[in-house]
């Protein structure tokens, strides 16, 4: 026996459930009730920047669309700063980065618009000693990459939940006109399966005059989208 | 910018993306393995609340979606506890979110057709901002247990569902509250995606006489822990204490 190291134990996550909208978007469950409900303006009016759309489908291993789920972003600015009291410089008033999405019940479709996010800045070395050299993007056979230590393409963190998911599932955004970031970028870099890598970019186009993503997520089977534990 | 991470997620402390007896996750469980990262700047940070964002009857569902002067019905209840992290700080400012059936097991949402009434007085939904110590409270009413098809005859034990941020994207979380003494607890397969009866219980919120409002509302004490946060040396400094 050793010494007890005294850690609490993170609480388990339980599924979302169908309901999810009750506690987290009340106005789709049907009722008006707060004052304001929160997540529907991510980048707010002042936030500089490209203004974008995106949307998508969350596509169950059936092959049909998940018309319940709930989908978090987070997202740093078109200057690369996320609204985050330990960043270095402040963003823009009213610029939260942070928005709650829910579908359609009929057809499954979600959508939010915001602002192009920016390339994000590697994380300091922790530790002492001489500037870090990072490792080859990628990494070795083993995984021995040091990505949090590289600058990252433009990208928006998701996180997914919904009945039937037990744990949140995380993935990223990355954008199609962003090839040469894209490239070398320290996560889709991770990947090691290079056919897995696009199920992480989403395709831009035009409509009406306003720019679209468009980003499915697929649960399972062909094609199944990378989720990362963070 | 403190550049500290968070500790690393026990997966075995969490349900598997597929657990066959909570049918649902079948078809919607990924196969492939998580693509695990070393924490970037996009991990470690996450979205910041304040009081401005709610308002303070948010917090009393018996209460905010009532007529004025009348109150929702069932037995009437505090849900309390604190939010802390894996090394027992508390997780001060961040926000909480609460739903739940009403007394009878029926949710005010479009989807939900159960027989069971709805009450006219009770809206479902909370959401506080824990204060310096880590402290939260909902007052609330019981919620109902409820028939759900998975198989033909399941019930879900009476729970609230509550969303939890932390101070980074990767310590998010949704879980439920479940309550001291609920039979159904033990037989229902959602309950059961956890692997350990220790994260079972875990869930499951003690009846807290000490809390009670005397003879106004019965209490059940439920603790929150998010992930901790590392302490590591940089430029010769501490960081992250």
């Amino acid at each position: 026996m050793a010494q007890n190291l005294d850690y609490l134990k993170e609480t388990p996550s339980q599924t979302a459930g169908p309901y999810v909208h009750i506690g987290l978007a009340p106005g789709a469950a049907g009722f008006d009730i707060y004052r304001s409900e929160l997540g529907w303006d991510i980048a707010g009016p002042n936030a500089a920047g490209e203004r974008i759309r995106v949307e998508g489908v969350v596509i169950d291993g059936t092959g049909n669309p998940v018309k319940d789920v709930l989908i978090e972003a987070w997202q740093a600015n078109a200057s690369g700063v996320y609204a985050h009291p330990e960043s270095e410089c402040d963003v823009e008033d009213g610029f939260r980065g942070w928005g709650r999405v829910i579908t359609d019940f009929e057809t499954g479709e979600w959508g939010f618009d915001t602002v192009k996010p920016g390339p994000v800045k590697a994380r300091r070395k922790l530790g002492t000693g001489p500037l870090h050299e990072p490792a080859n993007a990628g990494g070795d056979w083993l995984g021995r990459a040091d990505e949090a230590h590289e600058d990252m393409a433009p990208h928006i963190n998701l996180w997914i939940v919904a009945r039937g998911i037990n744990i949140g599932l995380n993935t990223r955004v990355y954008f199609d006109d962003e090839a040469e970031a894209n490239a070398k970028d320290p996560v889709l870099n991770l990947i090691e399966w290079q056919n897995r890598r696009p199920t992480l970019i989403a395709k831009r186009s035009e409509r009406d005059g306003k720019v679209v993503y468009r980003f499915d997520i697929r649960l399972q089977g062909e094609n199944e989208t990378v989720f990362f534990d963070i | 910018m403190s550049q500290a991470e968070f500790y690393q997620r026990d997966r075995e402390r969490h349900p598997p993306a597929l657990t066959p007896d909570y049918k649902t996750s079948v078809a919607r469980s990924p196969r492939n393995a998580l693509i695990s990262l070393q924490q970037s700047v996009s991990e470690i940070t996450g979205p910041v609340f304040g009081h401005n964002d709610i308002d303070p009857i948010d917090n009393d569902l018996i209460h905010n979606y009532a007529k004025a002067g009348e109150s929702a019905i069932g037995e009437r209840i505090i849900v309390h506890g604190r939010v802390l992290d894996e090394n027992g700080r508390p997780v001060a400012g961040t926000l909480v979110e609460a739903w739940q059936a009403n007394a009878g097991g029926r949710y005010r949402h479009k989807k939900d057709t159960y027989l069971a009434p709805i009450d006219p007085n009770f809206g479902g939904c909370g959401r506080t901002i824990t204060d310096e110590n880590g402290y939260y409270f909902f007052r609330t009413v019981k919620p109902g247990a409820y028939p759900w098809r998975n198989w033909v005859n399941n019930w879900r034990p009476a729970h609230i569902h509550m969303s939890i941020f932390g101070t980074s994207f990767s310590q998010r979380l949704i879980t439920q509250c479940y309550f001291e003494g609920d039979p159904l607890i033990a037989k229902c397969p959602i309950v059961k995606t956890i692997p350990t009866q220790d994260g079972i219980d875990s869930l499951v919120a003690a009846l807290d006489l000490n809390a009670t409002i005397p003879l106004d509302s019965i209490a059940y004490k439920f603790d929150i822990v998010l992930r901790g946060r590392r302490s590591t040396l940089f430029e010769n400094r501490l960081e992250g204490n």
